[in-house]
């Protein structure tokens, strides 16, 4: 029972990080009685509470633990560690809910402006970036690291680095959405789209994104596996690039450290540039690049077929690298900024299309020999779908980033509906097809407690994303004709209340198809729960298939 | 209007003039690299990555 060669004691981890939050503990209850506004005292009391139960989390795992650390192999076999995904996996699909239920909530608002409840907590504008963020940065985010946690074990053939690190990750990661979200509706932002969370949720959010990178470095660098497989590549460039765009968005002086309003470095155009450059990458590295890396992994797992071809992914990896980065400026046409500026960004754009395709036609591709497992496996038709999703929302971003077709489109609904055939159907889907696959996997099940269910799912939130967009195309284009519309006199033909009474409809079959995608979400979250729970575990492997000694 | 030639104005010509140039040849270079022959067996085999288990 008992392995007395090994006197147990701390790591320098576990006793560095208990004293560092310690210390952190200490210092925010500090901040929190000196705090000049109620939301930041919060905030610090908050931080307190979580520290302290950090110190006593560590503790705790360190008196229960085996004195020897988990061993980086068993039996020849890499020991993958799935405790942090399987936090991750559970955390994505509760924000998935609450974002999706928020949208809900805030297109509801906009077809019934009564459901703002007249409290500014309920306001549109508090509730739209805690939309936002729940569905980007909570799910998404959480997506993205539980699935790279797996991809860099799996495809390394190595233990995902460090002991508390990958958990400082997941749970430091959540905090800071809950730091963000709470924040939001207290009224704390530094209005920047994307960017609302204040300097000392920015600053939390730093260390967390550094340890990120620190461990998903630290596997690839002890692989077993000599290539380095290009999803590892796609969640690097999104790990990395995130970093730079927060640390060149951020920059800001607080008025006070004991209070959560802050002015940012940049003026002026310089600041609206910076903004778009940040924007437009967060879509670019965040919620493409990273979901990208789930593509060129579950996708042929799921398949069972290798990838079509691994060159055009190379190919597809550094032009998009090449060309992401210079096409944020198409967010700002018609603006101050320098009209050399705006053309770049708009021929940044258009180039995008073709890494964009590239990379479409090989996810696409790699059915080939298994098209037939779409009629039977929806797991692998959502994420055959979702690639097609991309396809034409990475068609519609480069026409819409066209000056004379961005006069149209600008400001409009036609926008939300771009957005959102991205979000819900690539972005939304892959990470659905991801997390049904992941989820098995992480919890050693079989399968998924029901296939049905599945297809329920497909096609409810597949009708709710085929409601949604085309009713914020016509809304949207419907909304940008009325407001170009002259009369014969050179008047203005409609006010602008008659465009918002023209769009009312639209808002409506808006709200039914978010609904539709809520409800699936729903079906999912029963699914996966039930495969947890009453799923039945997978044989192992017997070991015998080692070579005798 | 004629320039005044100092370090820092050569340096910022140089350094915005050679870019385009540069970033093109080292995305012609990964080009090369993605189709060059003998990368091929590597290539094959790392997109069979995903499909193989332990």
């Amino acid at each position: 029972m008992s392995q007395p060669s090994i006197s147990k004691s701390m790591t320098i981890g576990e006793s560095g990080l208990a004293v560092v939050f310690a210390v952190t503990a200490f210092l925010c209850v500090i901040a929190s009685a000196k705090a000049l506004d109620a939301p930041f005292a919060f905030h610090a009391a908050l931080s307190a509470a979580a520290s302290l139960a950090a110190v006593f989390v560590i503790i705790n795992r360190y008196l229960d633990r085996p004195a020897a650390l988990p061993p980086q192999e068993i039996n020849g076999r890499p020991n993958y560690n799935m405790g942090p995904i399987k936090f991750s996996s559970f955390m994505a699909m509760f924000w998935g809910i609450a974002g999706f239920l928020v949208g809900l909530l805030i297109a509801s608002q906009l077809a019934w402006p009564a459901l703002n409840l007249d409290l500014p907590w309920t306001s549109f504008g508090r509730l739209r970036p805690l939309h936002t963020s729940a569905v980007i940065f909570a799910f998404g985010g959480n997506v993205l690291i539980a699935t790279s946690f797996y991809v860099v074990q799996k495809s390394c053939r190595a233990r995902l680095a460090g002991d508390l690190a990958p958990w400082f990750v997941v749970v430091g990661y959540n905090f800071f959405i809950l730091i963000a979200g709470t924040g939001y509706l207290l009224g704390v932002t530094q209005s920047k789209e994307y960017a609302e969370p204040e300097w000392y949720a920015d600053l939390w959010l730093t260390i967390v994104w550094v340890a990120y990178l620190l461990v998903f470095l630290a596997t690839v660098i002890k692989r077993k596996e000599p290539h380095i497989f290009v999803a590892n590549w796609f969640y690097l460039a999104f790990i990395v690039t995130i970093a730079v765009l927060h640390l060149g968005n951020n920059p800001a002086l607080p008025v006070s450290v004991f209070g959560s309003k802050s002015y940012v470095a940049w003026g002026g155009i310089q600041d609206a540039m910076f903004q778009w450059w940040y924007g437009h990458n967060a879509v670019g590295f965040f919620l493409t690049a990273g979901f990208l890396a789930i593509m060129y992994y579950f996708i042929p797992k799921r398949a069972e077929r290798p990838i079509y071809s691994y060159r055009l992914s190379i190919i597809h990896f550094w032009a998009l690298i090449f060309l992401y980065i210079w096409a944020g400026p198409h967010h700002l046409h018609y603006t101050a900024l320098p009209d050399w500026t705006q053309t770049l960004g708009m021929t940044f754009s258009i180039m995008l299309w073709m890494p964009s395709w590239g990379g479409m036609i090989n996810g696409l591709m790699t059915l080939s020999g298994a098209w037939d497992k779409l009629r039977t496996d929806p797991v692998l038709r959502m994420l055959v779908v979702s690639v097609a999703f991309y396809g034409m929302s990475t068609f519609e971003g480069p026409m819409m980033s066209i000056k004379v077709v961005n006069s149209l489109s600008h400001y409009t609904d036609w926008t939300i509906g771009h957005v959102h055939s991205g979000a819900l159907g690539w972005v939304g889907f892959v990470s659905f097809g991801a997390l049904y696959c992941l989820v098995p996997w992480a919890w050693n099940r079989k399968g998924l407690y029901s296939l049905k269910l599945v297809n329920w799912h497909f096609w409810v939130a597949t009708l709710g994303i085929v409601l949604y967009i085309s009713a914020m195309w016509v809304s949207g284009i419907l909304q940008g004709l009325m407001w170009r519309a002259y009369t014969s006199l050179g008047f203005l033909e409609y006010s602008f209340i008659e465009t918002v009474e023209a769009m009312h409809p639209f808002y409506i079959i808006r709200a039914a198809g978010g609904g539709l995608f809520l409800i699936g979400s729903l079906i999912m979250a029963y699914n996966l729960w039930m495969t947890v729970r009453v799923g039945e575990a997978e044989v192992q492997m017997p070991v015998a298939l080692q070579p005798a000694e | 209007m004629k320039a005044i030639l100092t370090v820092h104005n050569l340096a910022s010509e140089l350094v915005t003039t050679i870019w385009t140039p540069v970033f093109v040849a080292i995305f012609l270079a990964i080009i090369a690299y993605a189709f060059w022959p003998r990368n091929k067996p590597v290539f094959d085999e790392a997109a069979h990555l995903p499909l193989r288990e332990e």
